[in-house]
């Protein structure tokens, strides 16, 4: 994987998946153990969030700094007086020259790949417009890994913004990768996923349902992928408010689901997602959030070093 | 000789047939040439006559034009069956089929305002990847925005679809 850019979940095969989930399993007990790395000594990361975020900046940061590497970052005067400023692919060269790898998060579509082909240095897609996160795929599939020892035969039901959201679409593809037993699509008819997704599914043989409620498929559920349905998809604001409280997951909603079942989110939610299921041994999210380290540093050491 | 009102054209001596386009799209030809017939060329239009291949085609002859390459990329993406002789004195010197690309570059716009290619100051071209051409269906490289036949007739002839 040396030099490679990382722009959709796609792009990688379920071996090369397989080799970086074995790779942050190592980093993960160096962490635990509280070894320090090197790896990436003398390394340096760009990371050039256009667009806010939290913890995938945070945690590549964080994962870059845990191997030894460190990290320059596009300031945020700089992004916010792009209007007037610098062009995206003049930003691009600049940083190209001055690190090792970039992490790129952009609203517009295709700004990433448009960026890996300006750098001669690999690029990472740390989120762009509505389409892809690759990374987080890595991490919730790694998740789902580390939760139920397996990917493979599980029922899944993803939830929410399946249409606008860039993390249930990469979950959803990264799933394809694999052979999950079944994937039910749950969301509001008007937030479907788009049908380039569904004929991908199909091309995979991945068996799928799209399912309008929780109720009625969360007794079979082995996983639980909720996201955000955001209030700016409704023109008409009563719309939402009727779709907001059917796709809200609580202890309440999850009553009838099985044991084991493994509930997802990207974070952060708002309220999609009940504090009451926090205290509940479905509440994998907190653990997915910080498996963000060491998933991200297996994938800084294999694009740097191989 | 596939049909007697094509033998009341008459013969060019010099210049271009375009045959074999999907009936109906003649005139979607003619804009992507550029002619209006207010340039006093000589331009024989012949619309739905039968065809072994399509069922039914069109043909234009145009006197004294050769294509340019850039109307020919154009051309195979509203009439994928089209082949372009051309013509002179009289006889047929040369005969392409047009081929559509296995990807467009530079050609055709987004569909999507949120595409990286409708960036305003940024170098990038647009480029699309053809994923099926009966029915037409162009894939954005960047976005994954679809393009249609509708689509591509619009962009290439700036008038209306469909056909
Ligand atoms: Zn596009």
């Amino acid at each position: 994987m040396r030099g490679r850019d990382v722009l959709t979940i796609t792009d990688f095969t379920r071996q090369e998946l397989e080799a970086l989930f074995e790779e942050a399993d190592m980093m993960l007990s160096a962490l635990k153990e509280g070894r320090r790395l090197r790896v990436l000594e003398g390394y340096v990361l760009a990371t050039a969030f256009f667009e806010p975020s939290t913890r995938t900046k945070l945690s590549f940061q964080a994962a870059m700094l845990r191997l030894g590497g460190s990290y320059i970052d596009l300031p945020p005067e700089e992004v916010s007086s792009r209007a007037k400023g610098e062009n995206l692919a003049d930003t691009i060269r600049m940083l190209d020259s001055y690190a090792d790898a970039i992490v790129i998060r952009h609203r517009v579509e295709g700004a990433a790949r448009f960026a890996a082909e300006i750098a001669e240095h690999p690029v990472i897609n740390g989120g762009d417009g509505t389409r892809d996160h690759p990374t987080q795929a890595m991490i919730d599939l790694y998740t789902v890994r580390k939760a139920l020892g397996k990917i493979d035969g599980l029922t899944y039901g993803v939830l929410g913004d399946l249409k606008y959201g860039r993390a249930a679409r990469s979950f959803i593809l990264g799933l394809s990768l694999f052979k999950p037993g079944k994937v039910y699509l749950i969301s509001p008819p008007q937030l479907a996923c788009r049908r380039d997704v569904l004929e991908f599914l199909e091309e995979r043989g991945v068996e799928y349902e799209e399912a309008s409620s929780l109720a009625s498929v969360v007794g079979e559920l082995d996983v639980l992928y909720v996201t955000r349905i955001q209030r700016e998809r409704f023109p008409d604001p009563a719309e939402y408010e009727k779709v907001r409280g059917s796709y809200r997951v609580s202890l309440e909603a999850l009553k009838g689901a099985r044991e084991h079942l493994v509930v997802l989110h990207p974070l952060p939610r708002v309220d999609e997602l009940a504090f009451d299921v926090d205290a509940t041994k479905h509440a994998w999210y907190f653990t997915q959030a910080a498996f963000g380290v060491p998933v991200r540093m297996a994938l800084l050491k294999m694009i740097l070093k191989g | 000789m596939e049909s007697s009102r094509e033998l009341r054209v008459s013969k060019i001596r010099e210049g271009t047939v375009i045959d074999h386009i999907d009936a109906g799209r003649a005139l979607h030809v003619l804009r992507i040439l550029g002619l209006t017939g207010a340039e006093g060329l000589t331009i024989a239009v012949v619309m739905n006559v039968p065809s072994q291949k399509l069922g039914k085609k069109d043909i234009v002859k145009v006197e004294g034009v050769e294509l340019r390459e850039e109307q020919v990329s154009k051309i195979a993406l509203i009439a994928p069956s089209a082949t372009i002789n051309i013509i002179r004195d009289y006889a047929v010197v040369e005969k392409v089929k047009v081929r559509v690309p296995p990807a467009v570059e530079g050609l055709l716009k987004c569909v999507n305002p949120n595409c990286v290619t409708n960036m305003p100051r940024e170098p990038v071209r647009s480029r699309f990847k053809v994923v099926s051409v009966r029915p037409l269906k162009l894939v954005c490289e960047y976005c994954g925005a679809e393009l249609n036949q509708d689509d591509v007739i619009k962009q290439l002839t700036g008038g209306g679809g469909s056909a």
